[in-house]
């Protein structure tokens, strides 16, 4: 997991639009003040789950999706055809949450759609991680 | 099938030198061959690209075709007569959505890889005979109408590159620049029209370009700006009239009428494709291949699980045919009596079967998880069925809807048989 939370703020300001507004460090810090008044209350920790692990099965089938559904697109290597190319230098600036969104999402106007109803969240974020190389 | 029988067909088919390379591999190399039975030359005992000679006797070509193999970048050799595998061709780079053209005396298939490669396939030798690394990435090309030119739709750089079909020398370049200070826009739908002329789409540029080929060296080009945003892919009709190009980024179909190019480019129905709640498209449909029976062209629907059916006459809309999936291959069956669908996720397991005359969906077959292409044998009575995630390609009885075999393939996607070296547009 990233060790900041993110926030997205939209397409347009794309990779920029990440803003990393609180670290581990600073969320502690807040919990230590005392809550305003009419202000929500500040839980004293930000409870960081873990994704839920993804199965050696589903594992198998996420990477034969990948190389060849998304492939049909971003290229067998991912070198990219009418969508981007996603290989591990593309990527490498844009965080796991933003590459997730993506692929859930969608990106509207252009001809990558929302693929949420394919994958959960806890997947989504996995093939992220796979497009950055960091799943074990 | 038995090792000796395996070994018998290895000697009638492979020349003796690959006979020879291939003994002296593993012992086991011929009695337990790598990959589906139909290898001809055991991988185990190549150390590079095999030279399969299946053709070893005289023989014609109208019965060929290749399917692409696009897990290892491979071609499969088949036949259409007795719907067998000859042989596997091997080195073509990366296949991902690769297609093929073929040599006007339907000896040689040109391949256009995803990442640039064009390489030329010699299909009574086996082997790859030319390949040159024309771009960065890929997406389509076609021959000209006299067999001299390959053209090459590339993504990148965005433009069309123009090569000799004997040589794969270069005879032409034309980048897809449509406005100044923007690259090269990526080029869709490139087909061959009358009169050696390459009729393509700008993505990006939202354009189409005719460039007239009659002399190589100076390609004369013409551009019909804003016809539509993002063409998507384009189908010329078979008397190579009407270039079709259908529109992602809005509704309707841009028609060029290349009898009457002065006349430019008008919309055809405006209401196609996205309504007000389209769907989101998991598979970008493919128009090439000929929709067209009788005076009707079927189209897939873009964001709606429908066919749609245009008069070629009026060029309104006669009909839309609801389907099982958003379709991506709509292939008339040559004699047009019928038409064949295969679909996006996740309906990518089935195929429906229209009827021309009553618009109705008359048979469903599930051939297996990822339907990629189809492709009719020249006179329709048999198609062939890439299922890329069984690894395999089904043959059909299309009067009968019976199967009638199976072939062992890696991951195949497209297959194309030699007759398109005769027909227009493809």
């Amino acid at each position: 997991m990233p060790s900041g939370l993110h926030i997205f703020l939209g397409w347009a300001a794309g990779t920029a639009g990440w803003l990393t507004v609180l670290s581990g460090a600073s969320l502690a810090a807040l919990a230590a003040v005392p809550p305003l008044l009419d202000s929500p209350p500040v839980p004293a920790a930000v409870a960081v789950t873990a994704p839920a692990p993804v199965s050696r099965e589903r594992a198998v089938a996420l990477r034969h999706f990948l190389t060849q559904d998304c492939g049909s697109c971003h290229g067998l290597t991912l070198g990219g055809g009418l969508g981007p190319p996603l290989q591990r230098e593309q990527v490498a600036n844009k965080p796991v949450p933003y590459l997730a969104y993506t692929i859930l999402n969608g990106r509207p106007g252009t001809a990558m759609p929302p693929w949420s109803q394919f994958f959960t969240e806890e997947e989504g974020e996995w093939l992220a991680r796979e497009l950055r190389g960091e799943n074990p | 099938m038995s090792p000796t029988r395996y070994l018998t067909l290895a000697l009638l088919l492979v020349g003796p030198t690959a006979l020879a390379a291939a003994t002296s591999g593993p012992a086991n190399a011929l009695t337990e061959p790598q990959g589906p039975a139909v290898s001809l030359a055991p991988n185990a005992a190549q150390t590079e690209a095999p030279s399969v000679a299946p053709c070893p006797q005289p023989r014609g070509t109208g019965d060929l075709g290749i399917v692409v193999e696009r897990g290892t970048g491979s071609l499969l050799l088949i036949e259409t007569s007795g719907n067998t595998a000859l042989g596997r061709i091997e080195g073509l780079g990366d296949l991902s959505h690769a297609s093929a053209a073929f040599s006007r005396d339907g000896r040689f298939a040109f391949i256009f890889g995803r990442d640039g490669g064009l390489s030329k396939v010699d299909l009574l030798v086996g082997k790859v005979v030319r390949r040159v690394m024309q771009a960065g990435n890929s997406i389509g090309g076609a021959i000209s109408q006299n067999g001299k030119l390959v053209a090459v739709a590339n993504y990148e750089p965005g433009g069309v590159r123009v090569f000799d079909a004997e040589t794969l020398e270069q005879v032409a370049d034309i980048p897809a620049l449509y406005e100044d200070g923007k690259p090269a826009s990526k080029v869709v739908g490139l087909v061959d029209a009358p009169g050696n002329r390459f009729v393509f789409s700008l993505w990006d540029g939202g354009e189409i370009w005719v460039a007239d080929l009659t002399d190589p060296a100076k390609p004369a080009v013409t551009r019909h700006r804003g016809i539509g945003r993002q063409p998507y892919d384009d189908l010329i009709t078979p008397d190579g009239r009407y270039y079709l190009a259908g529109l992602f980024g809005e509704d309707g179909l841009a028609l060029l009428d290349l009898w009457h190019p002065e006349q430019g480019v008008r919309r055809v129905l405006p209401g196609y494709g996205r309504g007000e709640e389209p769907l989101p498209v998991y598979k970008m449909p493919h128009l090439e291949g000929w929709a067209v029976a009788g005076r009707r062209v079927f189209v897939p629907a873009i964001g709606r699980h429908e066919v749609l059916v245009i008069d070629m006459d009026t060029w309104a809309e006669v009909g839309r045919i609801p389907v099982a999936g958003q379709p991506v291959f709509v292939m008339a069956r040559p004699d047009g009596r019928q038409i064949w669908v295969n679909f996006a996720l996740p309906n990518n397991d089935r195929v429906q079967v229209i009827d021309a005359e009553s618009l109705a969906v008359i048979h469903e077959l599930k051939p297996g998880k990822a339907v990629l292409h189809l492709e009719f044998e020249p006179r329709g009575e048999e198609i062939w069925i890439s299922v890329r995630d069984e690894d395999r390609v089904d043959v059909y009885d299309t009067q009968t809807f019976a199967r009638l075999t199976r072939i062992p393939a890696n991951k195949p996607s497209g297959i194309f048989l030699t007759d398109r070296a005769f027909r227009i547009g493809l």
